[in-house]
């Protein structure tokens, strides 16, 4: 019975740790979504290239990880700003298809050039956290996983920090709010929407680092950006707090899903979790616990 | 039309089997035009019909030796009656919510046909038989070729039909604008559902199809990559409308050919290139088109068309 308990809670650690990376990819698309009305598929892509450029620089370069890391970030930042200018603003008015299919094709487009510039072959990253485990009270928990949950729920705390008190999350949350209104205003809606891509697009990066450091760095990194898109269902599609939550959740759910149901069903039952989750809150929770209910007017 | 009728004696047998994919491709294309382009459901799963047709006819012709004229229908009933299930509990749900929902569909079909190896082979596949018309063995490419062109035309025919009944305004009607549509009077649940139907009928027959022409299916042909590749077709071709489906399906089956035959010139011109050619490029080359032809030219190629026939009909006139 003890047994059970532990196994139970064993998973639920990995669970949460898992689930913090799918809370800060979840957030990731929730501030484009909120800002723009844009569900950037491509999401998933920029973790991809981060990991492959950390990677990149940590091999070829000699960075020490630090450096390689706060590099990435500012690379996927500056990739942000580029891309709202050539891609997104382009496309601000026209209807929802056509916006989502883009970002699909700029996906597309992003994962085949990696290929073509990195080879297909799996890259162990080096990472710079030991391979020893911590165990705490009795559960395992690899160095990765437990710098992974402090440095993301940091980073969180400063994400909420930066919205709230600083002028420009105010401006961010102003825009994202109602556009013309912040335009009115005067705050600079082009620039702002350029500022949340690239914030966006930097903590798309540091969960490609960060996912780096547990898998190995593979062209299939992106479709875990896919996998998140149940966390944001279940946050609703526009709130932040939402998002962190519903990743947590699915962290959770997806592991243990994956602990109790392989015996019965054979593998593979972790990454097939998300995708029933999202299927059912969309059949009956469509807002999520969390969303605004869009009223639909004539 | 002619020319289309007489083509295997005066063509490569790659351009034949080349058209014989992009028969298979219109089919499956005109599916997703009736339920995307016409009644306005995103459909990111259309690939789940495609391989649900597939596998049911590789299923019953591998394993219970059934002939075509039972698969082939099976395969597209099947599908149909999927798609009614799938589009049932999506009546509500529109734009983005709908993109996910079929996308998780998409996703989950994968999985049961990897998993659920009993039935479905797993990653071992399936080795069709050879298509046999009422004992004539369609061996030979030529000979396929006939046959799905006939199945081609008989389908086009069917959608351009239905998009000039009742069936098909009320589709359009729910594509512009579904709460005034239902207050004149179209019953929203009738419609959609059929539009799911219909979408994924077509998609089953095209699977049928491509499980025959194959000889061998595999999971990993009906990934995500697929759904997105219909999208492509139908957005490249022109959503909407059936000449758009076609132009789209053949335009999206050639071009990797086409960039392949490119690299081979750019070859000979820039040394040195010869052997970077990469499956890859296709992909790549294929993502940038879906943001080109989104950016500049949404009603794509059908809207090309359009415009080249307008300034015919009102030359030497402007408009």
């Amino acid at each position: 019975m003890h047994g059970e308990f532990l196994f139970f809670i064993q998973i639920f650690s990995s669970g949460i740790a898992v689930g913090c990376l799918y809370a800060l990819i979840a957030l990731g698309f929730v501030l484009i979504l909120k800002a723009t009305g844009i569900l950037n598929f491509a999401q998933g892509e920029i973790i991809m290239l981060s990991a492959y450029i950390c990677y990149f620089l940590m091999t070829a370069f000699h960075f020490p990880f630090l450096l390689a890391a706060l590099s990435t970030c500012i690379l996927a930042g500056f990739l942000g700003i580029v891309m709202e200018r050539v891609v997104f603003r382009p496309m601000l008015g026209e209807p929802i298809f056509a916006v989502v299919m883009v970002t699909i094709g700029l996906s597309i487009l992003l994962r085949s050039v990696t290929g073509i510039i990195f080879g297909q072959d799996n890259l162990i990253f080096p990472t710079p956290f030991s391979k020893e485990t911590v165990k705490v009270a009795g559960i395992v928990l690899s160095q990765t996983q437990i710098w992974i949950i402090i440095s993301i729920v940091a980073l969180i705390i400063l994400f909420f920090i930066f919205f709230k008190y600083s002028r420009l999350g105010l401006a961010m949350r102003g825009t994202a709010d109602d556009q013309q209104v912040a335009w009115l205003m005067g705050i600079s809606v082009k620039r702002i929407f350029a500022l949340i891509l690239g914030v966006s697009f930097i903590t798309a990066a540091i969960a490609g680092i960060f996912l780096a450091n547990l898998v190995m760095i593979n062209l299939s990194l992106s479709m875990i950006a896919i996998s998140a898109f149940p966390a944001i269902i279940l946050g609703g599609l526009e709130s932040i707090p939402g998002a962190i939550i519903g990743g947590l959740v699915i962290g959770v759910v997806e592991n243990l899903a994956g602990g109790y149901l392989d015996q019965m069903i054979g593998g593979g039952v972790k990454d097939v979790t998300p995708f029933v989750v999202l299927f059912l809150m969309l059949m009956f929770k469509p807002y999520g616990l969390f969303g605004k209910e869009e009223i639909e007017r004539v | 039309m002619a020319c289309l009728i007489t083509l295997p004696i005066w063509s490569d047998p790659f351009i034949v089997y080349l058209i014989i994919l992009s028969c298979i491709a219109t089919i499956a294309a005109l599916g997703l035009n009736i339920l995307t382009g016409l009644t306005g459901q995103i459909s990111l799963g259309h690939a789940a019909f495609f391989a649900i047709g597939a596998y049911c006819t590789a299923i019953a012709s591998h394993r219970f030796d059934m002939p075509f004229w039972i698969c082939l229908p099976a395969s597209a009933f099947l599908s149909a009656f999927i798609g009614l299930l799938l589009g049932l509990p999506c009546l509500r749900l529109k734009g983005l919510y709908l993109a996910m929902a079929t996308m998780s569909f998409g996703v989950v079909v994968e999985y049961v046909v990897i998993t659920w190896d009993k039935v479905t082979y797993g990653v071992r596949g399936i080795s069709v038989p050879t298509l046999s018309l009422f004992g004539y063995p369609l061996d030979s490419n030529n000979k396929i070729y006939y046959f799905l062109l006939a199945v081609v035309v008989v389908m086009v025919i069917g959608g351009t039909n239905l998009v000039r009944t009742r069936v098909g305004r009320a589709f359009v009607a729910i594509r512009d604008k579904d709460v005034a549509a239902e207050a004149i009077g179209i019953e929203l649940t009738k419609y959609k559902v059929m539009a799911f139907t219909i979408s994924s009928l077509y998609a089953g027959l095209a699977g049928g199809l491509y499980a025959y022409v194959m000889n061998y299916i595999h999971p990993e042909h009906f990934t995500f990559l697929l759904s997105i590749q219909y999208l492509a077709m139908i957005i490249v071709g022109g959503l909407g409308t059936i000449l758009g489906s076609i132009i789209g399906a053949v335009f999206i089956v050639i071009t990797p050919e086409i960039i392949k035959s490119l690299t081979q010139v750019l070859a000979l011109l820039i040394p040195g290139m010869a052997n970077k050619y990469n499956e890859e490029w296709n992909v790549a080359a294929f993502g940038l088109l879906i943001i080109l032809f989104l950016m500049f030219e949404p009603k794509g190629l059908f809207g090309i068309w359009s415009r080249i026939k307008m300034c015919f009909k009102n030359w030497p006139f402007t408009y």
